[in-house]
């Protein structure tokens, strides 16, 4: 009984200092795999810089037309920084890009609207190009605001819409079993309720991590999405090296 | 010497393969492994072409891959694995294509359901397949059918097939049955409530089997998630590779891993927040 018990307390003995020698194993995996980004970072920045001042050669002529619209998704915590949003879209002006979606969950960039729109020379906002004159979009830069509400509370909404007027057609025979919504309805009905902005061509993610943080579903069919990084530590000639990636990707669109 | 059919060597390498194969699952596991892990196969064609394969040749490259991928997944603890295998949009491809892959499909399925092949069955794994179905050709559909009826009562991981399926057409989809729900005679939720909601249409969704994705990985070095999961993957880490779907390894699937764990706290601290 002795040996038993003395056998079961070096097993145990060896199973904590296995389980101590694999957390300082994924500790030190983490580690190294930190001092590789750390590494590709300053890598990444030296390279933005060359962008920036011309001295790559492949990056001096930008195709910017094959980008008919750019969405930036911002971390909400980011998000308070408009000085810096308001430089990024200098930026993006300065480029020649034409069209720009603002993202962020929580709605700060849409409070922001209007400090931002007075700031950035030239922009106007979404929509009201297509009101006043459709040549102001020639020249200006049109902005667009969304946050979370407009992505599956709006296909809801959107939904409300469909649903109400189905009723209303007297359609509604419950053994009916086609299909009574399409997808067209379904994007007119979006746009019905203030929420069928264009597809983005681009998608920058400035935040910890690429992912989309509930941009509207509906416009991101074949969106390409790129990672930033943090917005404060943004440089124009990532932003340069993102879209002219951009302008060499072919897609085949399922074919 | 060799022991049924397998010299010394070789049986010395396999241990060694296996004992690396656990530590790196129990080096991994100190961290949080993902729930799901959904995959965008992206590249068997230009696999076939570049490897000189006959064709569907690559197809049945990916598929192998797509079964070493699921047995990873497995002996990682990963309980939901979704793989994107055929978009709507891919019915636009020249119909000898379309056809190769269907029977493609049946093929497989009816391995897996002799238990010639029938890798699912014995590593626990349900299959289920997530999609416009009657899209699919009358054998093909019948296949699926019997397919997820064999393995309905496997429970130690679900496999979800997305076939025919594009998310626009998922969310249509389930705002139409959400709808038809409000106006059956027996509905529940009381006549005359016809207000939809999101957590209606999410009930309703192709994908409401499993819970939303932690990672989504695409290969072959596409950035975009061509129409897969767009409702679902508002807090998911994506992650491309460049390598062709056939030629993705274990070493993809652990690199993934890592860059959720190093993300997880962000993520789980935005999910708390929607």
């Amino acid at each position: 009984m002795d040996f038993k018990k003395e056998v079961r307390i070096v097993c145990g003995w060896i199973a904590y200092f296995g389980d101590l020698l694999l957390r300082l194993l994924w500790h030190l995996v983490h580690v190294i795999i930190s001092l590789f980004y750390f590494t590709l970072g300053i890598a990444n920045a030296l390279e933005s810089y060359l962008i920036s001042w011309g001295v790559l050669k492949r990056y001096r002529s930008l195709h910017v037309n094959k980008l008919r619209y750019l969405a930036i998704v911002v971390e909400s915590e980011e998000a308070y920084e408009t000085s810096k949003i308001i430089a990024l879209l200098q930026w993006l002006a300065d480029i020649g890009v034409k069209h720009v979606c603002l993202y962020d969950m929580e709605g700060i960039l849409k409070k922001s609207k209007d400090f931002i729109l007075a700031k950035v020379d030239g922009a106007v906002l979404y929509g009201e190009t297509h009101e006043n004159n459709k040549l102001l979009d020639q020249t200006h830069m049109t902005l667009e605001f969304a946050s979370f509400c407009d992505g599956k509370e709006a296909v809801a909404k959107a939904a409300n819409v469909l649903f109400m007027k189905y009723v209303k057609s007297g359609a509604t025979d419950q053994n009916q079993k086609g299909h009574i919504f399409t997808e067209s309805q379904m994007s007119e009905a979006l746009k019905t309720i203030g929420s069928g902005g264009p597809e983005p061509d681009l998608l920058l993610v400035y935040g910890p991590a690429r992912c989309h943080l509930g941009f509207p579903a509906w416009r991101i069919r074949y969106t390409e999405i790129v990672h930033m990084g943090p917005l404060k530590s943004m440089k124009y000639g990532s932003l340069i090296k993102a879209i002219h990636k951009f302008t060499r990707v072919q897609q085949n669109y399922g074919k | 010497m060799e022991k049924d059919g397998i010299n010394k060597p070789a049986r010395v390498l396999w241990r060694l393969g296996y004992f690396l194969r656990e530590l790196i699952v129990s080096t991994l596991s100190v961290g949080p492994i993902p729930t799901h892990v959904a995959f965008i196969m992206d590249g068997n064609r230009r696999y076939g072409k570049q490897q000189h394969l006959n064709q569907g040749g690559g197809h049945v490259a990916g598929y192998l891959a797509l079964k070493l991928m699921v047995l990873y997944c497995r002996e990682l603890g990963i309980k939901y694995v979704t793989a994107y295998a055929f978009s709507i949009d891919n019915f636009k491809r020249s119909p000898e294509e379309v056809r190769c892959i269907m029977d493609l499909m049946v093929e497989k399925i009816e391995q897996e359901l002799s238990q010639v092949d029938n890798t699912f069955s014995r590593m626990g794994v349900r299959v289920h397949f997530s999609g416009k179905l009657e899209l699919l050709s009358q054998p093909a559909m019948d296949a699926v059918k019997r397919l997820m009826a064999a393995t309905a009562g496997n429970s130690k991981a679900l496999l979800t097939i997305c076939f025919a399926y594009t998310s626009t057409d998922e969310i249509v989809h389930a705002v139409q049955e959400t709808c038809r729900r409000k106006l059956a005679p027996d509905q529940i939720e009381g006549k005359g409530n016809y207000v939809v909601k999101v957590e209606d249409i999410e009930k309703h969704l192709y994908m409401a089997v499993a819970p939303e994705p932690d990672i989504i990985i695409r290969t072959s070095g596409g950035h975009r998630l061509s129409n897969f999961m767009l409702w679902q993957s508002s807090n998911t880490c994506l992650i491309t590779f460049s390598q062709l779907w056939p030629a993705m390894s274990c070493w993809h699937l652990v690199w993934a891993v890592l860059k959720f764990q190093r993300n997880y706290y962000y993520l789980e601290k935005k999910k708390k927040q929607m």
